[in-house]
């Protein structure tokens, strides 16, 4: 038999049919649906008076455009309500099971479909979001999709799609101390280009995949569409199946045994040829962050800012050719799908445990659900935090997109642990400089870009606890 | 969405010479507020289009006498980020029919597609070459020709471009691919049947 990529092989197992054109139409096993881009589907279904046909594979939260304080008597302006009200609605009317705000399973959709068991491997999964690609880490494909599509899979569980072309990134070596799955990522696009994933699905291998736990294995997919590509995934391992053994929706008993032989055999063979292949050594990872307008813009925190894109420049108020070292900052966000999962916050307590918010910084933890949420509470995290100066807020989107009330003001500069930095994507004019949760921890304490691996940490949560100099 | 089929499309070109445009550009997430799927036109480019204290700037095209027109002309990767596809909508909305760029997001291109937008990719030559044309002779009228697959640039320069047959037939006849994939039924249990989801 003809050897395959793991993608292919679950494509293959998905085709329902496959057309001259060269074009499928696919069946999808998940669908997740949030308030923002669901309203207009359900009431094209509506109007061309189709029932939704599987809606016991459909799952529904709020997310995008909750507020994160207060949810329990939540505050939003009338819009915002009515996409809220309009998704009750719509999951009554059609038998969709609803996570909304303050419901113990809420939560932002790719943080949940994950914790809940939901997301398994060699599963199709789509949602209205682009991050969908998240879900790719348990060896799944996971993309993102327009209302239209969200209709056509309300309509069919199905879609139409041109088969996209196969990409393997392999990432020998090991991360180093202080050197977090975001960096990896941050880096691999500043490597690669916001476009070169056009087209592409990508499987990202190799050792220093492998010793990443699931929660960096999500970072990393999660910013696959960050480099175009419709989605990224991982080979499902021992990781895989101790992350999802005892969660709430995954298969138990006989059942789990079956599923698991089944997610066993689910890797991409060994003389396969893909597409394109791309080798990187995690070992030249430094800790990163990116200055400008685009998620490729990544430098090493030690580096420099470029000054060949006056455009960026402008908007960041920065001078190409200076050090991005000390840079000061306004606003710290930790959260999102990229960074918003209990280990991102038990790393940035970790660092900031003993020590004090800077002063004129402000700073909004957010968890990605209740479940984390609650878990920063038990674990201790939340004290920790209080105790540093900093608060835990409710579960959501929050400053990843601005759609609620969390804004950064114009020209104000944030670090965030979230997933773009466009032009206004925190709010208008809102300057943001994307990074990992031990970067954004470091430049909280200080209130100015600094180096996470120059500090003491004490470590309650066994994450690195970094003595050495970063690299001059 | 509905949309009015394209067969022939003859207009003045607006140009947007910007690399990488994504749909955080093309509509900001505070206008995707609405349960409808209309009234996004008047915030397409929003944050280009108008100064912080709401006035139109006069310095972006789409507020100058040059800025109206039926096709968009723009720089590589147009579409990228989110998902949402208010971007396409907006598009479509304020009256664009065609894009053309040497390269679109892949969700953006679908949802393009979906909502009766043509997104016409050419070579990266060809449209540095389009993009010189439109500086020497900006109002003059460009031509889209979808059945023949016929870009038709100022009566002097002919292109010929791709689109996938299926895509095309739905754009031409104002046709979607909902109702293609409900009448898909039979297959579909047939699928779920020999394939239980694990
Ligand atoms: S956290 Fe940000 S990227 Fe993730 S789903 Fe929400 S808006 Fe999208």
């Amino acid at each position: 038999m003809k050897s395959k990529t793991l993608f292919d092989k679950l494509w293959d197992q998905h085709e329902v049919l496959s057309l001259e054109d060269g074009s499928s139409v696919i069946y999808i096993d998940r669908h997740f649906i949030h308030e923002v881009t669901s309203p207009q589907a359900f009431a094209g279904l509506e109007k061309r008076g189709l029932p939704f046909f599987r809606p016991d594979q459909a799952i529904a939260t709020m997310d995008h455009n909750i507020p994160t304080t207060g949810q329990a008597n939540p505050v939003m302006g009338a819009e915002s309500g009515l996409q809220v009200s309009r998704l009750r609605e719509n999951c009554a009317k059609h038998g969709i099971a609803l996570f909304g705000m303050t419901h113990p399973m809420n939560g932002i959709v790719h943080v949940i479909g994950p914790e809940l068991g939901l997301t398994r491997p060699g599963m199709t999964i789509v949602c209205g979001d682009s991050h969908t690609s998240t879900h790719g880490a348990f060896g799944t494909i996971a993309f993102g999709i327009g209302t239209s599509e969200v209709e056509m899979v309300m309509a069919s569980q199905c879609l139409l799609q041109r088969r996209p072309k196969t990409m393997r990134i392999n990432i020998g070596g090991k991360l180093s101390v202080g050197v977090t799955a975001k960096d990896l990522i941050l880096y691999l696009i500043s490597k690669l280009g916001t476009g070169a994933g056009t087209g592409y699905f990508i499987e990202f291998a190799g050792e220093a995949i492998r010793l990443l736990s699931m929660e960096g294995r999500m970072t990393v997919c999660n910013m696959a569409i960050e480099m175009g590509a419709r989605g990224g995934l991982v080979a499902p391992d021992e990781v895989t199946f101790n992350y999802l053994i005892h969660r709430e929706f995954s298969p138990s008993g006989e059942q789990w045994e079956q599923a698991l032989s089944g997610w066993k055999l689910l890797k991409s063979d060994d003389d396969v040829v893909f597409d394109r292949e791309e080798t990187f050594d995690a070992s030249d990872v430094a800790p990163m962050i990116t200055w400008g307008t685009n998620p490729g813009a990544g430098i090493p925190i030690t580096g420099t800012i470029p000054d060949n894109d006056l455009k960026a420049l402008a908007y960041m108020g920065w001078n190409g050719g200076e050090k991005i070292m000390d840079q000061k900052i306004d606003y710290v966000f930790v959260g999102s799908c990229t960074n918003g999962r209990i280990e991102d916050l038990r790393e940035f307590a970790s660092y900031v445990q003993g020590h004090k918010k800077a002063d004129g910084v402000t700073a909004w933890i957010v968890p990605g659900s209740k479940k984390v949420e609650l878990q920063a509470r038990e674990e201790g995290i939340e004290e920790i935090l209080n105790e540093a100066g900093f608060e835990l807020r409710e579960p959501g989107c929050s400053a990843c997109l601005a759609m609620n009330d969390d804004k950064i003001p114009a020209g104000k500069y944030c670090i965030s642990t979230s997933n773009r930095n466009f032009e206004g994507r925190q709010g208008p004019g809102a300057r943001t400089l994307l990074a990992s949760p031990l970067t954004a921890a470091a430049a909280a304490l200080t209130g100015r870009i600094s180096d996470p691996r120059r500090s003491v940490i004490p470590t309650k949560f066994g994450t690195p606890s970094p003595t050495t100099k970063g690299d001059e | 969405m509905s949309f009015e089929p394209i067969t022939i499309i003859t207009s003045k070109v607006v140009k947007l010479q910007v690399d990488n445009i994504d749909t955080d550009r093309i509509i900001p997430a505070r206008f995707l507020k609405s349960v409808d799927s209309s009234g996004f036109g008047k915030n397409l480019f929003h944050d280009w289009r108008y100064r912080p204290d709401g006035s139109p700037d006069p310095e972006f095209v789409l507020n100058k006498p040059e800025g109206q027109g039926q096709i968009l002309l723009t720089g590589k990767n147009f579409g990228c980020g989110s998902s949402r596809e208010h971007a396409a909508w907006a598009l479509y909305q304020y009256g664009f029919r065609v894009i053309i760029s040497s390269g679109f997001a892949d969700i953006f291109r679908t949802n393009a597609l979906n909502n009766g937008l043509l997104p016409l990719e050419v070579g990266a030559d060809t449209l540095a070459l389009l993009m010189d044309m439109h500086q020497a002779n900006p109002s003059a009228p460009w031509t889209v020709d979808l059945q023949s697959q016929q870009l038709t640039a100022d009566r002097q320069l002919q292109t010929a471009f791709d689109i996938n047959p299926f895509r095309k037939h739905c754009l031409i006849t104002g046709s979607d691919v909902i109702d293609y994939l409900a009448s898909l039924k039979p297959q579909i249990l047939e699928y779920e049947t020999n394939h239980p989801i694990k």
